[in-house]
């Protein structure tokens, strides 16, 4: 299938080894990925901080800039969720990443080969807006090697929220001390999600506590790949 | 009003309120959660409470007339207040009328809003809060901190302190549940025995019939409402259902997601008055408080559907965790930061809409379907913005609009990051207490560019 690539405009700028990853997988699936190159933000930012107007006319521009494409795959659960409410018409041809690959391509082993202790964080996001369901966790329990730790009290948010993490900084961050607390407890070596935006917050925690706990995208774990397994 | 974040710091600070608050909601979090999951019918019972709801509000004109007109062939009077000073003096006449100085009240929430135990003092009438909780603050001269579970900030040690400065004075106590409730018990008697007046809010009220419902679990609130010769009942406008049928749905929906309970344990309905049964002398205030303007607004208005049932707080990631005092309103939690800028307009409690990570665990268990995380982004789109963030916030769109400045201002911030940095203005607010990623070296499109060539 011909997969149209939307990065997002963190993991363009912030952590493209998400997206890099993403076309890893899917190329090693037998699907064409192109990357159109007009595509920038989708208006999350703009519809989340009170500014509908903006928020709209970048979610149109989504619509422009992906129009055409059967399927549009994104490694952000919450950017799959804003497009969704804001261009309803695009709704059905766009997939947060693991949605496509268990929902749309019903694939749940990617022949991924990652020997490590992993946690997940379900974000909110993928939870109730995307509502991506178990995929990240069938997908995960599909890779060779890895041991996958069970995170206590998963579904709690761990205090992203956009503009919520500087606005109320000080919340956020009982918030995010809370999800450290719940993944040091699984002695995981890596935890991972289906977004970026989340796991630069818990990353960023798990890095000024100097846990030696990694945050890797699901999309990353994905991609890993060893030809002796 | 303090802004929340700011309440919020001095709430996070306390180590004794941040674990009082984690037990009690967690303790009542898991109870909803099992007591819901054996109900086979849960999302059809929401989706009927949010339908009859949404049907009340769309003719609450005419139910409000129909209420007004059947409670008053049963015997009741009807007072319209536009807000709370309008509201208290209907209260403190009919006290004064019958020589009261003293009141026994219950359910205390919308007459929490309107303040009227303050108003009411003011007025030389003194207000005895008689549910077990709300007489603890009142007490300590604390404010409810959650809906259900007003001194949800409190612990049985923590009362008994109270007690032993107030209602106890010079005696043993212990921290026993029992002890402090039985010396509760021996002081509210006494008080609900010699009152003429009975003051009370309420969780209903039927349209068709004139019938108010009150829900509680102590038996209090039945005292409070059949003891004293003459009942008030403040009831705000959003609480009518259009038949008795309907009360069907929200007394299944109700205790469940409340205390986590199949049943509630007393349930009180009254129709007018009752010849020698109950109080002699019945009054209704009707209070709308800002709650028409909520009305009049298309998405903002299904905050009216709100129950009461407190279940938004209890999964709340940042109610668990601040408490309520720090919504500055007798609304806390999620349901509170949508309706107290409604009911006092946005410009006054502006940071309220703010205060959310957007998470949606309290949609997911409103029992009657108020998508909260939207109309929290609808209060945030109709509130008025500091103007740098404004301008900041338009340039990026402009930004977003242009894949050419898109990709000029990733190659900026790129020159503008520093290893390790602290970063200044509102970002200064991540690196205080989180590490902040560099900016890639290479952008995912560059990448694309060298790699694919196009």
């Amino acid at each position: 299938m011909r997969v149209a690539l939307f990065v997002t405009c963190l993991g363009d700028t912030m952590f493209p080894e998400a997206p890099r990853a993403a076309v890893t997988v899917l190329e090693r699936l037998g699907h064409e990925v192109v990357f159109p190159r007009g595509q920038t933000c989708c208006g999350q930012l703009h519809l989340n901080s009170g500014y509908r107007d903006e928020a709209l006319a970048l979610a149109r521009r989504f619509a422009r800039v992906f129009d055409g494409f059967e399927a549009v795959v994104s490694p952000s659960s919450s950017c799959v969720g804003a497009v969704r409410e804001l261009v309803p018409e695009v709704a059905p041809r766009v997939y947060e990443l693991s949605e496509f690959l268990v929902g749309r391509l019903g694939v749940e082993d990617v022949g991924a080969y990652f020997p490590h202790r992993v946690t997940y964080h379900p974000t909110c996001h993928s939870l109730r807006v995307a509502r991506v369901g178990d995929a990240p966790l069938r997908l995960l329990r599909g890779v060779r090697g890895l041991e996958l730790a069970e995170l206590p009290d998963a579904s709690e948010c761990c205090g992203f929220g956009g503009t919520f993490a500087v606005k109320n900084a000080d919340t956020s961050t009982a918030m995010v001390a809370d999800k450290c607390c719940a993944i040091l407890s699984t002695r995981a070596e890596v935890c991972t999600a289906v977004d970026g935006s989340c796991l630069l917050q818990i990353g960023g925690a798990l890095a000024r506590q100097r846990t030696g706990v990694r945050t890797m995208h699901l999309a990353e774990i994905l991609a890993r790949f060893s030809e002796t397994h | 009003m303090t802004s929340f974040p700011e309440a919020a710091r001095a709430a996070l600070g306390d180590s004794q309120l941040r674990h009082n608050l984690r037990n009690a909601t967690t303790t009542i979090r898991d109870k909803r959660a099992r007591v819901v999951a054996e109900v086979p019918d849960w999302e059809e019972l929401r989706e009927a409470g949010r339908a009859i709801k949404a049907a009340v509000m769309q003719r609450l004109d005419e139910h409000l007339v129909q209420f007004e007109a059947a409670l008053e062939a049963a015997g009741g009077q009807v007072h319209w207040a536009r807000d709370a000073g309008e509201a208290a003096t209907v209260v403190a006449d009919v006290a004064r009328a019958h020589g009261a100085d003293e009141v026994v009240k219950v359910k205390s929430l919308t007459t929490d809003e309107i303040e009227l135990n303050e108003r009411l003092e003011a007025r030389g009438v003194h207000a005895i809060e008689t549910d077990f909780a709300e007489l603890i603050l009142q007490l300590d001269g604390d404010w409810s901190s959650h809906i259900l579970v007003p001194a949800i900030h409190r612990n049985r040690s923590e009362i008994r302190d109270i007690f032993l400065r107030t209602i106890a004075r010079g005696r043993e106590l212990s921290d026993e549940p029992r002890e402090l409730a039985e010396t509760a018990r021996v002081y509210l008697r006494e008080k609900f025995l010699r009152a003429k007046v009975g003051v009370s809010g309420a969780n209903f009220a039927v349209a068709e019939t004139g019938t108010i419902v009150v829900v509680e679990s102590e038996g209090n609130g039945r005292m409070c409402t059949t003891l004293p010769p003459v009942l008030v009942t403040v009831l705000g406008i959003e609480k009518l259902v259009p038949t008795f049928a309907d009360l069907e749905v929200f007394l299944q929906l109700l205790p469940r997601s409340s205390t986590g309970e199949r049943m509630n344990p007393y349930t009180s309905l009254w129709t007018g008055v009752t010849r020698d049964d109950g109080p002699q002398e019945l009054h209704v205030v009707l209070l709308d408080n800002g709650r028409t303007r909520v009305l009049a607004d298309e998405v903002g208005r299904q905050a009216l559907h709100c129950i009461r049932c407190s279940a938004c707080l209890n999964v709340c990631p940042v109610y668990t965790r601040t408490g309520g005092h720090a919504y500055g309103s007798v609304y806390p939690g999620p349901i509170g930061a949508i309706l107290t800028p409604q009911l006092r307009g946005v410009e006054n409690a502006k940071s309220l809409p703010y205060a959310s990570s957007l998470c949606g665990a309290c949609y997911e268990v409103c029992p009657v379907k108020i998508d909260i995380p939207n109309v929290l982004l609808h209060l945030r789109a109709q509130s008025e913005k500091n103007a740098v963030e404004r301008a900041a916030m338009r340039a990026l769109a402009r930004v977003f609009a242009s894949p050419r400045l898109y990709e000029r201002a990733q190659r900026l911030a790129r020159l503008a990051d520093r290893p390790g940095r602290r970063v200044p203005g509102p970002l200064a607010q991540w690196t205080r207490t989180r590490d902040l990623r560099p900016v890639a070296k290479e952008t995912f499109r560059e990448w694309w560019s060298r790699e694919r060539g196009a």
